[in-house]
């Protein structure tokens, strides 16, 4: 999987009038976007049955580069959408493209619903601590007394812990990882694109031109540095003394379990009904 | 199997021959029930009209008076493989059934004000991507909470102008439980026809009025579907220019591989900041409802022969304003009624030319005054004096009576 | 002027005129009569007003609310108090009088009787209230047939709950025909 050539990328974009794409130098969005296209690769998924569906924010105009049935849809709305996508042809594997403010202010009613339903979409959700789009105000996610450009004087809010919220609601798959661990991310991907039921992938994220220089975060290279230094795999979190582990992004699988999934069970439904019709005459 | 991963992949089901027709009639098997004469709701008969188009996926949330809608459909759409899926809230309903229809369904939800307000953006993205589907507003008295179980006219502007930004749009007004199922049936047919988001407002007299019906058999309900594309993909176009601004729709999962944007796009859906690309797709969502007015607009004229007295209005006040004339022609008043059962686009035509030899027009509705506006805008050869508004908002509906001293003071 | 007979059933949230109304309205479709039902009621499903309109006629029903009633049934004094007003001068006044205590006008054509505590004490239960007086009013107005009447009830309720509704529709057939005014 590690060997596949960078040029497979390019083989998933659309190349007619979609480049150059809107992100800036530095921005993660690119990098969370390769390792999507190596996980369907190596998966050998048919681009047919792809469907990508976004909200709006930075993270959100990545279907437009991609050569599969694509999705850009309403802000904080695309699991809403998607789960009508899904809930008509389950056949499709449907990924919904999402970033902090969209899934988890906006949109955080349908997140916990389609958890709950437990529909199989592959949620990723590109943590970037802020509004990136709207040019840097107060999301979620943003950390507590991190500066924005609705909080110039440090927000006073505690922020989600995404993750939590998902497992809370019942997602069956639920990960996290960072922009840095680009074979980690990949590789989780490619379990959630295989695990039957609702995924959510939180991949931290770096936006260093509006976050991170609000925040003096370093510039783009700093802050991949950075989010290597202070996580650590889910795996070593028990043989760590609990200081070690205060404070870091905890990265790897938290939660996999197999359970009843959306479309299956309306689909039992459906046979169960047209039983009982077929048994009245 | 990585190459053919990367190959052009072909059309699968859209070269089937039957699936490139756009009009078919559903044979009886899909409709089980007996066709008597039966006693049906308002909302009962907006569900079998939904069925009977063929809609097989409906996304929606609980809200009087539109629940019966939901509560049917939750019970036959499983029977006939179709998906009702109850959502966690009204944007969520318009959303889901948007997706739905990009991979194929004829969707549709129902809802009253509250949630109506809620859909708004979505209706928006349905319209620019050009997305067909249906939203059933069973109007209550508002604003907000309102009076959940009382009926108003109240959102025959929002209907037309709800979404931000322009947008024409497409509404049709029953006036009868009869005319809800046809009405369910055109909006759906339109929708799939026009590739948009199609309203159905319903009084809430109507949705919840039982009146004795007989559906008509499936054999004799003309069903529209939308026009698939024959091309090969890399030649689809998501927004084809042609004449009537009809055009082909591919779905997901189909080969075609397009995109979808609420950003304006250019004609292969593709987010654009051109000028002109803007003013083109702006004006292709205009063309399409004018280059095709006459198929979109339907008006009943009752009584209007000889009337020298024209009575405007729709829904379950044009009921009242039928007895009111009954009334008043067994006195010898020259009255009639103008109904238009397609609201938007306006039948601007049809009325200024019915309305011509009519010296009074009076204007009913249970509203602060909203259709009045349009009859003002038609009629400005009259006086204001010769245009009388009757308008009730607490709940109550306007009556024949209401109607008929009217009739009587202005004759 | 076409046939056509206005008919209100007036309450409470509860007491089930809405179906009443409708198992009214599908006796006139197996009459093949043309008929529209429309209905009025609060918020809340219990408590609070509550009424169902009839209309039955031979002709296209224009307005589909009766705004002159031929008959009114009233089960509670409130809904005896606001409508009374709007019944014909020939109409017929049907009041249960468990709660209906006065009349604020004198009606040609009143009927009495304590439907509610007549359904309590012969049926067991007030439930079937509605259908007892509902079943008097069709013998008193003969708006629809008897059979009619009990296919309707037949084809509205569910089955568990026919017996009971036929009995109480028996007993509102035999207080009106035994009734004396
Ligand atoms: C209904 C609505 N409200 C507000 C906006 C403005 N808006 C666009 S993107 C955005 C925030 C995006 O933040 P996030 O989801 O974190 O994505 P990012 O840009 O950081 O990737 C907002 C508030 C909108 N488009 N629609
Ligand atoms: S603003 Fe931030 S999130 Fe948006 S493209 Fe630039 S770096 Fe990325
Ligand atoms: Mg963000």
């Amino acid at each position: 999987m590690a060997n596949i050539p960078q040029r497979i990328i390019h083989e998933y974009l659309r190349h007619d009038k979609k480049f150059p794409h809107v992100w800036c130098a530095g921005c993660s969005n690119g990098i969370v976007l390769g390792a999507i296209i190596r996980a369907i690769a190596s998966l050998n998924l048919d681009r047919d049955d792809i469907v990508m569906v976004s909200g709006i924010g930075c993270s959100s105009r990545m279907p437009v580069y991609v050569d599969f049935n694509t999705l850009h849809t309403l802000h904080g709305r695309s699991i809403a959408y998607a789960t009508g996508v899904k809930l008509h042809k389950p056949n499709l594997k449907v990924i919904v493209i999402t970033g902090d403010g969209d899934c988890t202010a906006i949109g955080g009613n349908h997140l916990i619903h389609a958890a709950r339903r437990n529909i199989d979409l592959k949620v990723i959700l590109i943590n970037n601590n802020i509004y990136g789009m709207t040019g840097g105000q107060c999301s979620p996610t943003t950390p507590h007394e991190a500066i924005a450009t609705t909080a110039p004087y440090g927000n006073i809010e505690p922020d989600f812990n995404v993750c939590n919220l998902a497992i809370g609601a019942g997602a069956s798959f639920v990960a996290r990882t960072t922009a840095f661990h680009v074979l980690e991310m990949q590789g989780i991907m490619k379990d959630a694109l295989e695990h039957p039921g609702f995924s959510l992938i939180e991949v931290v994220s770096a936006c260093p031109v509006i976050f991170g220089r609000l925040n003096k975060k370093g510039g783009a290279p700093q802050m991949m540095k950075d989010f290597r230094d202070n996580s650590i795999p889910l795996a070593a979190v028990d043989k760590l003394p609990p200081e070690k582990v205060e404070g870091k992004i905890i990265r790897g699988i938290l939660r996999r379990e197999i359970r009843p999934e959306y479309c299956a069970q309306y689909a039992s439904l459906v046979e169960r009904v047209k039983v009982k019709e077929a048994d009245n005459g | 199997m990585l190459k053919k991963n990367t190959k052009k992949a072909e059309p699968k089901k859209t070269t089937k021959p039957k699936a490139t027709k756009n009009e078919t009639k559903l044979d009886e098997l899909q409709s089980t029930r007996e066709r008597k004469n039966v006693l049906m709701q308002g909302n009962e008969a907006v569900a079998y009209g939904a069925l009977d188009a063929g809609v097989n996926f409906f996304a929606g949330y609980p809200i009087t008076p539109s629940t019966e809608v939901a509560e049917i459909l939750s019970a036959e759409l499983p029977k006939r493989g179709g998906v009702f899926v109850q959502m966690e809230d009204e944007i969520a309903s318009i959303c889901a059934i948007t997706g739905a229809s990009l991979a194929g369904a004829k969707s549709l939800t129902a809802t009253s004000g509250p949630g109506f307000s809620l859909m708004q953006e979505g209706i928006g993205f349905a319209k620019i991507t050009e997305t067909p589907c249906v939203v059933v507003n069973v109007q209550r008295m508002g604003p907000s909470t309102g009076m959940p179980t009382s009926p108003a006219q109240g959102d025959i502007m929002q209907a037309k102008w709800g979404s931000h930004g322009d947008s024409p749009s497409i509404v049709l007004y029953p006036d009868s439980v009869k005319e809800s199922y046809e009405l369910t049936i055109r909006a759906v047919n339109l929708a799939e026809k026009y590739r948009t988001c199609v309203i159905l407002l319903l009084d809430e007299v109507i949705g919840h009025m039982r009146e004795a019906v007989r559906l008509p058999d499936m054999a004799n309900v003309r069903v529209i579907n939308r026009i698939k594309p024959t091309v090969p993909p890399h030649w689809y176009k998501h927004y084809d220019e042609n004449q009537k601004y009809l055009s082909p729709l591919a779905s997901y999962g189909e080969g075609y591989r397009f995109h979808v944007t609420g950003l304006t796009h250019d004609s292969h859906g593709f987010p654009t900041n051109k000028s002109s690309e803007a003013s083109e797709m702006m004006e292709r969502l205009r063309k399409k409802i004018d280059y095709n007015i006459r198929d979109l607009v339907q008006i009943e004229s009752h009584q209007m022969e000889d009337a020298k007295i024209a009575i405007f209005t729709a829904g379950i006040t044009a009921r009242a304003a039928k007895a009111a004339i009954a009334m008043a022609r067994a006195e010898g008043i020259k009255v009639g009624l103008l109904r238009p059962l397609t609201i938007w686009p306006f039948p601007d035509d049809a009325v200024r030319k019915m309305l011509r030899n009519v010296e009074t027009v009076i204007v009913p509705e249970l509203n602060q005054g909203q259709l009045i506006h349009e009859i003002q805008r038609l009629t400005k050869d009259k006086s204001d004096g010769n245009l009388i508004p009757i308008q009730r908002v607490n709940g109550q509906l306007i009556t024949p009576n209401d109607i008929l001293r009217k009739i009587k003071e202005v004759s | 002027m076409a046939k056509s007979y206005e008919i209100r059933l007036s309450g409470s949230g509860g007491q089930g005129l809405i179906l009443a109304g409708i198992i009214l309205a599908r006796a006139a479709v197996i009459e093949k009569r043309r008929v529209t039902q429309t209905q009025s009621y609060g918020p809340e499903s219990r408590g609070g007003y509550s009424r169902a309109d009839v209309i039955i006629s031979d002709d296209e029903i224009y307005f589909p609310e009766a705004t002159n009633f031929n008959c009114l049934l009233a089960l509670t004094q409130e809904a005896c108090d606001v409508y009374l007003y709007d019944l014909r001068d020939t109409g017929i006044l049907i009041i249960d009088t468990t709660f209906v205590k006065n009349l604020a006008l004198a009606a040609e054509n009143t009927y009495e009787l304590p439907f509610t505590d007549i359904a309590q004490e012969k049926l067991g239960s007030p439930i079937t209230t509605n259908i007892l007086s509902l079943a008097f009013m069709v013998q008193i107005t003969g708006i629809v047939k008897p059979e009619s009447l009990k296919q309707s009830i037949a084809e509205s309720v569910k089955p568990a709950f026919v017996e009971l509704n036929h009995k109480a529709m028996e007993l509102g057939f035999e207080l009106a025909k035994n009734y004396k005014k």
